[in-house]
């Protein structure tokens, strides 16, 4: 599927009618799992805070979904030197940098009432914070380089070391963690969820999963435009 | 191979000689670690328990300062498409480099540390142990940043950009460095720290020139 869809041509017939299909996928599913969260019983400890779960723990998903995407395309986009998969990798970045940032921000805002402070140097809450640093200097090269295809190479290249960075930043932050004395206001989750939590849970990290498709698909159909725009006026200008 | 010889040579001479070499480097470590007790306060005991921690810190950002030189002279006078048309392959080029970078930064940026520490009240059977992770990390620091001198080559604003792309990768060095002080000051086994530090450090060595040829190449196309 991808081999047919790396064809530009063939790629913007698709997303043209993928886009809206996915977006309207991610709106029902956003309502229904909504729905669930708000119908879901009140956590006996957290009471109702515990709703801020289905909207925090799917962004934190995709915040690392974001970046496996981000990689794969770079990937593609260095060995195959794609013009589509430098598109996806440029359109991904801010997507993954605005899930990571929601992640933190509902973070915050659940660690209020619940650990009673707004910010946590825990492994967790920690290496999130690089990952956003992270997807913020990736975005920096990308903007600092004129040149468009340098400029996508070169990120490329920083993707691929943070493909390979980012576990040793997670494995060194939770070593980290565990040898200072982990704070004492984090408490370690239950054993598992039980259904009530887990559908609305499994139904919002769907909607964001079809979120993300749907923005993905259309900001890569503007990154095409985008170009396309810019060589039509290199030509009328001669 | 003795052409990599001469271009390490000459690489350890333009790092040493030219601009100010260590000393900048040595001079802005020496001025982090003295507004820490201006920000933090003097207070000795307050001042120990961050000593070592802010030594690693200080490294870290002071190791940052040379990196924007390490590529950028020799692409913009052509020094640099001249490497990458010559036999050796860019990556050993790199490797020269990155190496150099090493011996003639890290390695007195190691030498300065522990005076610091202890400067900031970290005890005297730590001298050792802060030295020699200082030196380890140093390399993997040197690889580490120069990848984001490397990728930031051609780019506006390119020692701000360097920064913001490498600090982030600096977390685990920065992370065992402090570590093994902090274990071995609190009688704790200090090797997994030291083990885990001098496996960044190599891979670092390892794959960092890959890394830093492959973006050169990018910059020259």
């Amino acid at each position: 599927m991808f081999q047919a869809l790396a064809n530009p041509q063939r790629f913007m017939a698709f997303s043209r009618w993928a886009a809206p299909v996915l977006a309207v996928i991610a709106a029902g599913l956003l309502g229904w799992g909504l729905w669930l969260s708000f119908s879901a019983p009140e956590d006996y400890q957290q009471g109702a805070t515990v709703r801020l779960m289905f909207i925090h723990v799917p962004a934190a998903y995709m915040a690392m979904f974001c970046y496996a995407c981000l990689g794969a395309a770079s990937l593609v986009g260095l060995v195959f030197r794609h013009v589509l998969a430098d598109a996806a990798a440029r359109a991904c970045a801010p997507l993954g940098a605005g899930f990571t940032a929601l992640a933190l921000i509902t973070g915050m805002l659940w660690g209020r009432p619940m650990w009673g402070t707004w910010w946590v140097w825990d492994a967790r809450v920690t290496s999130v914070l690089v990952l956003f640093l992270f997807y913020i200097g990736y975005m920096a090269l990308q903007a600092a380089i004129d040149d468009e295809t340098r400029a996508a190479r070169a990120s490329g290249i920083l993707a691929l070391v943070g493909l390979i960075n980012l576990p040793i930043i997670k494995f060194s932050v939770d070593w980290w963690n565990t040898l200072h004395q982990p704070a004492s206001v984090f408490r370690k989750g239950g054993p598992s969820l039980p259904p009530e939590f887990l559908w609305p849970l499994g139904v919002m990290a769907l909607a964001y999963m079809a979120l993300f498709g749907a923005l993905w698909l259309v900001r890569i159909r503007a990154e095409v435009w985008r170009k396309r725009a810019q060589s039509l006026a290199l030509q009328a200008a001669g | 191979m003795s052409g990599l010889w001469i271009l390490f040579r000459r690489e350890l001479g333009q790092t040493w000689g030219r601009g100010g070499g260590p000393v900048l480097a040595l001079t802005f470590f020496a001025c982090v670690a003295t507004l820490l007790p201006l920000a933090v306060g003097a207070s000795p005991a307050r001042l120990a328990s961050v000593a070592p921690g802010a030594a690693w810190l200080a490294l870290a950002l002071a190791s940052l300062l040379s990196l924007e030189r390490l590529f950028e002279r020799d692409f913009e006078d052509g020094t640099l498409d001249l490497l990458a048309l010559g036999p050796a392959p860019l990556e050993a080029v790199a490797l020269a480099k990155g190496l150099a970078q090493w011996l003639a930064n890290g390695a007195p940026l190691a030498l300065l540390a522990p005076v610091v520490a202890v400067a900031l009240g970290a005890g005297l059977s730590l001298v050792p142990m802060i030295f020699t992770s200082a030196l380890i990390g140093g390399l993997g620091l040197s690889f580490t940043g120069g990848i984001g001198a490397a990728l930031s080559l051609g780019s506006r604003r390119g020692g701000v950009l360097i920064a913001v792309i490498v600090l982030p990768l600096f977390a685990p060095p920065v992370i065992f460095g402090a570590g093994v002080i902090d274990a071995y000051a609190s009688g704790l086994d200090w090797r997994p720290a030291l083990s885990f530090l001098s496996a960044y450090s190599l891979a670092a060595l390892a794959l960092g020139p890959l890394a830093m040829a492959a973006a050169c190449r990018n910059a020259l196309s």
